[in-house]
């Protein structure tokens, strides 16, 4: 197990730093630099700005000199637009995004695997029916309409919660459902999916003939095989829950790490940019690295092989 | 009292293809402490008569149209769910067909065993599992307590089987419904088994439903037989009536068209030689005797005197030798970790064949035998040895000079389900072939060879257009022996190819393979575990254990004079009808 473990975070070493490669030179392959905007600024200014952000030096030279700070340092650099250091940026947004994703992601397993189970047990009847529109909405509609839809209904019609800010709890509830409602559509359908392949299966019907009621042969039997497919699922979109959304962060006001996504690159901002985006990668790396974990923890068969 | 009493039991399959009488108009009854053998082919209700008896046919699209099944003064066919559940798996519990699918991968042997007992009866979990461990080594499970805590995929097929009875015996039934519970397993360990059915038959007085499609094991096994043949019984009776004086023209084909090791027909009767079907504008169907059947019978007979054994003289040059054959696979291993283990798949192998005979390949499952089939291909990579094919050996050849000889040798797989690609007609699946090896000159002559291939299998053109799914199992394995022929090879490796198919349809492609070699000089590798078939189709024969070569001689030599232990256990462990 411990071996799987290394063995894979290894291999995450290499993802991140190829990740990094290929960000690194996309924004080279840019037209313009930071300092390139509307504003006029005199041509030493800028030149002394480069020189600050060592933007000056060789591609190359800057090329291993991040990846140096990064590995000894754990320094993601400095932001060119904001002035402050991206590790101190990331250390703010990332736990307003974290306990957002958080609170979505559960609504998604909370919501979504009932509706995939009920609609596996009950193939073709109006639960499933109702069930897999509600999802197919779910990944249709997207959040710039949910989010207002929500602020209308439940903000100012009903008033239940604030209509936009981060300030009390009950704040995260809006932005929370509308960040998840795609994931919980996927993880319904996946269930879904997952569970009438297994309720098909020979070992079903064994557990019938032994006369066990129909929610033990779903729970016992069925449950554990059915979920893998959403399983394997939830770990890259946890990832992408917790590393925030731009527009759902822009539609309640919640000071979230998808604003730097789009803002870095507005701002042509090197370091902001690969520090996030290496950021993410990380998460995609160590969330994947826990849903393989999960899956080995479900699936015997899978747990034999990693050994 | 009879035990189960089924009258006039009908189960129909409504879709919207039309409605599938899967079970029609079925009586039958068994007592306590008595064994009944129902017999009959794929898709003539055996299984689904089984399944509706407990209940567990899904609904739609199964639908029980009518009949009564009575047991214990209970009609089960109308007893409420709860009240069947309650019988299910305690008083009447079932053994599946495949010990693979059946068990529930994700849970523990013994957690699974246990299961029936927990549901059924008010003890602790301790309790139920020390009784599950007990019957699990009553059945035959070694180490039973170290090994229960296993999930299925640790166990072999043999010892699944095994748990999947345990798990039926545990509450100690009245009636066991055995649904195929041997098809899945070697013989040796079917004879192991077929024993504790005995045992308990005979010990508590059991009663069992056993189903199969192999005559054999149900003459070993059965005290009564109940034959079914598309959904009706067509003759029931005690076993030595029916194996030694059937009445009924299907039984009587069923009976002759399987290979025995007495068999002497150069050419197997077929069911159709013995039976007439007709269909009624109702639906419902007639079966009657062939008024020639008599002839017919006579007729192969008379094959045997006149044609004697055509292919015996002096052609006894080696045609392929295979020397010191070695397949190694290695599992596991990666970038960072050394491979774990090496399994000797085939260690130290020799064989030679001789043009326009068949060397038959028999041993257990696991022994190598298919290995060593797709090695001499170099379909597997060979990790030692020789492969010489007309003087040319074959493990030295890179993969650019192998495709001429590929035209010469082909390979019919076990499964035609698997092996015809669903996607392509067979116009497409047979013109392929010839595309790659770039014979005949254009589409309209390739055409004409396919629908002349067709015709040579007992395919017709009105088939050129269709796809595989529209065609049954038989019919497959005979559009997969065209596709092998379709680039004319001296030298075909049969691997399994019949093991997946009722014995009825095995002696129609086995007559075809028989009918090919002799108008074509084919060279055959007959690779089997069934040792009545490979008798039946060999001259010289190869008996394989464990990689190895453990007896090699002629057809009769290996039968009538075995001389490795291994061979005479293998020989004794089939079931036979004699009496």
């Amino acid at each position: 197990m411990l071996r799987f473990i290394t063995y894979r975070l290894l291999q995450g070493i290499i993802v991140l730093i190829a990740l990094y490669t290929i960000t690194f030179f996309l924004i080279k392959a840019m037209p313009g630099d930071p300092f390139t905007g509307e504003k006029n600024i005199a041509e030493e200014t800028k030149q002394l700005m480069r020189e600050k952000y060592g933007l000056n030096e060789s591609v190359f030279h800057q090329y291993f000199l991040y990846l140096k700070n990064v590995f000894t340092e754990g320094s993601l650099g400095i932001s060119t637009s904001k002035a402050h250091s991206v590790n101190e940026m990331i250390g703010q947004s990332f736990p307003v995004s974290c306990i957002l994703g958080l609170t979505a992601l559960s609504f998604a397993i909370g919501l979504g695997v009932p509706i995939g189970v009920a609609s596996a047990v009950r193939k073709n009847s109006w639960i499933d029916y109702s069930g897999m529109a509600l999802a197919m909405v779910g990944i249709c509609v997207p959040a710039f309409t949910v989010g207002p839809l929500l602020q209308i209904m439940l903000s100012m019609k009903i008033p239940l919660f604030n209509v936009a800010g981060w300030e009390t709890p009950r704040d995260v509830i809006l932005p929370a459902i509308t960040l998840g409602l795609v994931t919980t559509a996927y993880i319904a359908r996946l269930t879904r999916s997952g569970m009438l392949e297994i309720l098909s299966q020979d070992y079903i019907r064994t557990a019938h003939a032994k006369g066990l009621p129909v929610s033990r042969v779903v729970c016992k039997h069925a449950l554990r095989g059915g979920l893998l497919p959403a399983v394997a699922y939830i770990g890259p979109a946890f990832a992408a829950l917790i590393s925030g959304s731009f527009i759902v962060e822009t539609i309640f006001q919640v000071p979230g790490m998808g604003q730097h996504f789009v803002n870095a690159t507005k701002a042509r901002d090197p370091f902001l940019l690969q520090g996030v985006v290496l950021f993410f990668g990380l998460l995609i790396v160590i969330m994947n690295l826990a849903a393989d974990i999960l899956t080995g923890f479900l699936n015997p068969r899978v747990r034999l092989d990693q050994e | 009292m009879s035990l189960l009493d089924i009258k006039n039991l009908k189960t129909y399959f409504h879709t919207r293809a039309g409605t599938t009488r899967a079970v029609d108009d079925v009586s039958f009854s068994i007592d306590k402490g008595e064994i009944v053998g129902v017999v009959g082919e794929s898709g003539s209700g055996k299984s689904v008569t089984c399944h509706t008896l407990l209940g567990l046919l899904p609904q739609p699209p199964a639908k029980v149209e009518g009949g009564s099944v009575t047991f214990d003064g209970n009609d089960l066919l109308d007893l409420p769910s709860p009240l069947l559940r309650a019988i299910r798996g305690k008083r009447i519990s079932m053994i599946f067909q495949d010990p693979m699918s059946c068990l529930n991968p994700y849970l523990t042997i013994l957690d699974q065993v246990a299961e029936p007992i927990l549901t059924h009866e008010d003890v602790t979990k301790d309790q139920a599992e020390g009784r599950a461990i007990e019957m699990m080594k009553k059945v035959g499970i070694r180490d039973a307590e170290k090994r229960a805590r296993s999930y299925p995929h640790e166990f072999s097929g043999g010892m699944r089987q095994r748990a999947m009875i345990a798990m039926a015996l545990v509450t100690n039934p009245d009636l066991i419904l055995a649904d195929e519970p041997t098809t899945a397993l070697d013989v040796t360990v079917q004879a192991r088994i077929l024993r504790v059915l005995r045992d308990l038959r005979d010990d508590l007085g059991v009663g069992v439903i056993f189903v199969s499609h192999d005559l054999g094991v149900i003459a070993e096994v059965a005290d009564r037989v109940v034959v079914m043949y598309k959904g009706k019984v067509v003759e029931q009776g005690s076993v030595e009536s029916i194996f030694e004086n059937p009445s009924h023209p299907y039984v009587k084909g069923l009976l002759a068209c399987r290979p025995t090791f007495e068999t002497k027909f150069r050419i197997l009767p077929t069911v159709d030689d013995f039976l007439q079907t007709e269909e009624a504008p109702d639906g419902s169907l007639g079966l009657y005797e062939r008024p020639d059947a008599e002839a017919r019978l006579a007729e192969l007979k008379r094959q045997i005197d006149t044609g004697g054994n055509p292919k015996e003289s002096g052609q006894n040059e080696s045609f392929l030798k295979v020397k010191d054959l070695r397949v190694h696979f290695t599992s596991g291993g990666g970038l960072l970790s050394k491979p774990h283990e090496t399994v000797k798949a085939v260690d130290g192998v020799d064989l030679s064949i001789s043009k326009g005979q068949t060397l038959g390949l028999v041993g257990e499952s696991g022994c190598g035998k298919t290995t060593i089939g797709r090695a001499i291909l170099r379909l597997v990579k060979l990790t030692a040895g020789s492969v010489v094919y007309d003087e040319t050996n074959l493990a030295d050849l890179p993969p650019s000079e192998l495709l001429p000889y590929r035209k010469r040798m082909q390979i019919i797989f076990q499964d035609p389900y698997a092996s015809l690609n669903p996607r392509l007609t067979i116009e497409q699946a047979l013109i392929e072939p010839m595309k790659v090896h770039g014979l005949e000159p254009n589409r309209s002559a390739r055409r004409d060879k396919v629908v002349e291939l067709l015709e040579e299998v007992g395919l017709s053109v009105d088939h050129l257009l269709r796809y595989p799914h529209e065609f049954s199992g038989g019919q497959r394995q005979r559009l997969c022996v065209a596709r092998s022929l379709a680039v004319e090879p001296e030298f075909l490796v049969c691997d399994e190819c019949v093991s997946a198919m009722d014995v009825s349809v095995q002696a129609q492609v086995l007559n075809l393979l028989r009918e090919l070699q002799e108008k074509r000089n084919l060279t055959y590798l007959f690779i089997s575990h069934d040792l009545s078939v490979v008798k039946f189709m060999s001259d010289e024969i190869a008996v394989m254990r464990q990689g190895r070569i453990e007896e090699f001689g002629t057809a009769t030599d290996i039968y009538e004079n075995p001389q490795s232990d291994y061979t005479r256990e293998l020989l004794d462990a089939v079931p036979r009808a004699d009496f």
